[in-house]
């Protein structure tokens, strides 16, 4: 079997897969009356028009693309990391705190200094569920949840207590939120006339930097093969609860320099509702992306593409955002379905020697 | 109520080809069994047996060829169809539902007996009351699967298949997990069924082939390379036939070798996963270039002293003396650079990683080594190196060495472990049940590759439950019972007979 026709076999899968899905979603936009082309046409292509809306589409896809690379990790390292999105807001907290404190600093040394305390605040708060689990066995999947409710309730006490805006306190209007920071932890917006920001590279750089983690170094391997088999990595002499709370932590510095790089890029000041749920959809990306960073890239893409679009159908066919989580959602269930498929060898095998047989006949008559 | 079928007269399979990536599973294959006949499927694993059945049993379509029953073509698209033709398959995975009664697993399957609101259970009664006495098949429908040991349960199975109607038994390797004197039984039933319907029965037993079937097919790589009349073959042309060479299992005839003290076992008590004390007060002492072999019904405590011999498994008091180091409650990775190996007990989950490649598992233990990484950025090339020398070195059968590790067969994942252990150099070598469940060309392979250890100088404490092995290959032989070391024996003065009065818990033999 060539490489060309394995990819070309996953790749028709694939777009199948999504081609079953806007299907599936056609009937629930039939139902609210919806003009099913027109949505569709509106969600994947209207955003791509213009270079303002392909750029608001990169922008939501660089924190999609780290908190989903960070989940990833934790993933294959075999604990799953629901708590991003508290991860995340404790980033932005630590970032705050950083270019609070020392506003005055050049940003060659604040910048990264506030990025490196949105990572460790995020790690340290991955750590917890790490060490839960590593130490007693706590299920990550409650002490994540749990810990994002506290997050949540955390943020926004500093938001409106330590952190409040000075100026809010004076107007009295009490907006809960930071106050503006200071220009030296601004990302530059290269793109005139958008709020493209640098923190693109610095999501590229990450999926590379995971990459090379995972699959070429020694590292990787030892937390793929803890993901994958604890007992066998055990056997192998691989301290596998050690790699456990690592992953965590790796896990838990990204989502916190996901918020670090959004506070920093595109609001420039801690507000409430800042982690838009990119905590949660992370999951799906790296999910979507087959937890791999060649993937997680184009799959971040694919829901920024989504969030705009939705938004789009909204004010030009009328359909409410909402619709199109509820499309989100199916997109999802479909592809993880689809999963099985493509993980079936047989199937494969099969298309393979139709495909043979097929090119065979084609080369005869041509012949 | 008498439950009457159509008598099947004779069952062909023509031509059957089947493929799956990389291996062509079944190569136009020709079978035939008539009325009352046993035919005995044999081969090496891997070589297409239990695909085979599967087909016939119609859990997979073939590619080509096509299954006559009376003569008749048949097609089946699932189980039920083959069920409803009357064939049933015991497969060497019992599948009982544990909590529940004999009876209540039995009137899963039988459809007659439910309607919309009410399962009839005392018509499954009589079914299994009605098959149990026309095979002389006795099970107590009420006991809980639970409660009943392997034998029993397979004897749950075949009553099952049975009551659902089957005319045709296909048994997947049916005493690959009883005991010898469950084994016999099963043999004489068997021959007693035999009266009433045909059996294919899957083995690598070549003495249970010889017992029981009348007829013989082998398979070597998916292809029928052998056919005829069991009576007019010995076991060990049989044998020959399986492997493609003459198989003769290696003895161990060298002369004692006295090495320095390699292993030594001070005293120790080890608790289990349930918490009583697997290893009481245990004492074992094992030199460089011997193998000694640990024999007992497992459930002894081997599997608790191999793993805290490793690390794996915390040592609650106690020495265990690593040339002269005391190794106990150290990492798993601080006794594996000590230059400890360890084919561990449960090859497909902890041997191995299943889902990483080949080559990936041929480093488990090694990835920080220099050799394979260099500031922890691994080497491909010299990962790939290693790996396609040991595949070959090894002899182990994979269409390359990208392949998913637990897609490979028992005998080569065993290969792969084997591999692995051996080509780290160890100092010593802890085998548990290295041959357990492969065929007779594997065992042979692997066999030879302790003994060539041995004669290396390196010292080998091989745990098993297989007699023969131990008896082949030990120089010395301890007898674990209840966690304890009953007696070491030396090798002239061990046989079955002595080795099982010791396993039994009977210290002192003399006395009977």
């Amino acid at each position: 079997m060539t490489k060309q026709f394995r990819l070309f076999y996953k790749a028709t899968i694939i777009l199948l897969a999504i081609l079953a899905a806007m299907l599936i979603g056609s009937v629930i936009l039939l139902t609210i009356g919806a003009n099913v082309f027109r949505t569709y046409t509106v969600i994947l292509f209207e955003p791509l028009k213009t270079t303002l809306q392909l750029s608001e589409v990169l922008l939501r896809a660089i924190p999609l693309t780290i908190i989903a690379l960070g989940i990833s990790v934790a993933y294959r390292s075999g604990i799953i990391n629901i708590g991003a999105e508290g991860q995340m807001l404790m980033g932005i907290l630590g970032t705050t705190a950083v270019a609070l404190s020392f506003p005055e600093l050049p940003k060659v040394v604040l910048l990264p200094m506030a990025v490196i305390a949105g990572g460790i605040a995020g790690g340290a708060y991955g750590f917890i569920p790490g060490i839960l689990k590593a130490k007693l066995h706590v299920s990550e999947l409650l002490s994540t949840v749990m810990l994002n409710y506290i997050a949540a309730q955390f943020y926004t006490f500093m938001l409106r207590g330590p952190m409040l805006d000075p100026a809010e306190k004076i107007s009295g209007t009490g907006t809960p939120q930071s106050m503006r920071l200071t220009r030296s932890i601004w990302l530059d917006r290269f793109l005139p006339g958008t709020r493209l920001h640098t923190g693109i590279f610095f999501a590229l750089f990450l999926a590379l930097l995971i990459y090379l983690l995972l699959w070429k170094t020694s590292y990787g391997y030892k937390m793929r093969a803890a993901g994958a088999s604890s007992r066998a990595a055990r056997y192998g002499g691989i301290n596998v609860t050690w790699y456990l709370v690592i992953a965590m932590v790796i896990s838990g510095m990204f989502a916190g320099m996901a918020g670090a790089v959004e506070i920093a890029g595109v609001h420039r000041r801690a507000i409430e509702g800042m982690t838009s749920g990119y905590g949660f959809s992370g999951i799906v990306v790296a999910l979507f992306g087959g937890l791999h960073p060649a993937g997680i890239v184009p799959a971040s893409f694919f829901f920024g593409l989504l969030i705009i679009g939705a938004d789009m159908t909204q004010r030009l066919v009328g359909v409410p955002a909402n619709m199109v989580n509820v499309l989100q959602g199916i997109i999802i269930l479909v592809i993880v379905s689809t999963k099985m498929i493509l993980a079936d060898p047989y199937l494969m095998e099969n298309m393979w020697r139709k495909y043979q047989s097929l090119t065979k006949k084609t080369k005869e008559v041509e012949a | 109520m008498e439950l009457t079928y159509p008598k099947i007269t004779s069952l062909r399979m023509e031509h059957i080809t089947k493929r799956f990536p990389g291996v062509l599973a079944s190569d136009d294959i020709n079978l035939s069994v008539k009325e009352g006949e046993v035919l005995a499927l044999v081969g090496e694993n891997g070589a297409g047996k239990t695909t085979l059945m599967n087909i016939l049993m119609g859990l997979y379509q073939p590619d080509e060829g096509r299954i006559l029953i009376n003569n008749q073509e048949v097609r089946f698209k699932s189980p039920n169809d083959a069920f409803a033709a009357g064939l049933g398959m015991v497969h060497q995975q019992y599948m009982l539902v544990p909590n529940m009664t004999v009876l209540e697993n039995i009137a899963l399957g039988f459809k007659q007996a439910w309607s919309a609101f009410k399962l009839d259970l005392s018509m499954v009664r009589d079914r299994i009351a009605e098959v149990s006495k026309k095979y002389g098949l006795f099970v107590d429908p009420d006991a809980y699967i639970w409660q009943l040991s392997v034998g029993e349960q397979q004897r749950v199975e075949l009553v099952k298949t049975l009551c659902l109607g089957a005319r045709f038994l296909i048994l997947d390797e049916p005493t690959s997990a009883l005991t010898p004197q469950e084994t016999d039984e099963l043999i004489i039933l068997l021959k007693k069924m035999s009266s009433e319907l045909s059996i294919i029965f899957i083995s690598h037993k070549l003495q249970e082939v010889k017992d029981l079937s009348d007829k013989i097919v082998i398979l070597r790589h998916g292809a029928v390379v052998f056919e005829g009349n069991t009576h007019e073959h010995s076991p060990s042309d049989i044998a020959a036939l399986m492997t493609g060479h003459e198989v003769e299992l290696p003895l161990n005839e060298e002369p004692p070798c006295e090495g320095e003290t390699a292993l030594d076992i001070k005293n120790i008590n080890v608790k289990s996963d349930r918490g009583f004390l697997a290893l009481k007060g245990l004492n074992l002492t094992i030199r460089s270039g011997e193998i000694v072999g640990l024999a007992g019904v497992s459930g002894n405590g081997q599997r608790e002293l191999a793993e805290a011999i490793n690390g794996l498994r915390k040592v609650e008091s106690g020495e265990i003396l690593f040339f002269g180091e005391n190794i106990a409650n150290r990492s798993p990775q601080y006794v594996i650079e000590s230059g400890m190996g360890y084919i561990p007990e449960e090859r497909n989950t902890e041997g191995i990683v299943p889902a990483f490649t080949l080559k990936e598992n041929l480093i488990l233990k090694d990835t920080e080594r220099k050799e394979f990484s260099n500031h922890s950025f691994l080497k491909n090339k010299s990962i790939e190196q290693n790996a396609n020398d040991l595949r070959v070195k090894f002899d182990i059968r994979s269409p390359n060495i990208n392949v998913a590790a637990g897609s490979l067969s028992g005998g080569n994942i065993q290969k792969v472990i084997l591999a692995r252990e051996l080509s780290r150099n160890p100092k010593f070598l802890i085998a548990v049940y290295p041959i357990r469940g492969l065929d007779l060309g594997a065992a042979e392979f692997i066999h030879k590759q302790l003994l060539e250890k041995r004669r290396e100088g390196i010292g080998i404490l091989l745990i098993s439950e297989e007699l023969d092995e131990i008896l082949d290959l030990s120089d010395r032989v301890a007898v674990i019972f209840k966690g304890q070391i009953q007696k070491v024996l030396e090798r002239k003065d061990a046989n079955r007979r002595s080795l099982g009065i010791l396993m039994a818990g009977v210290k002192d033999d003399q006395a009977i």
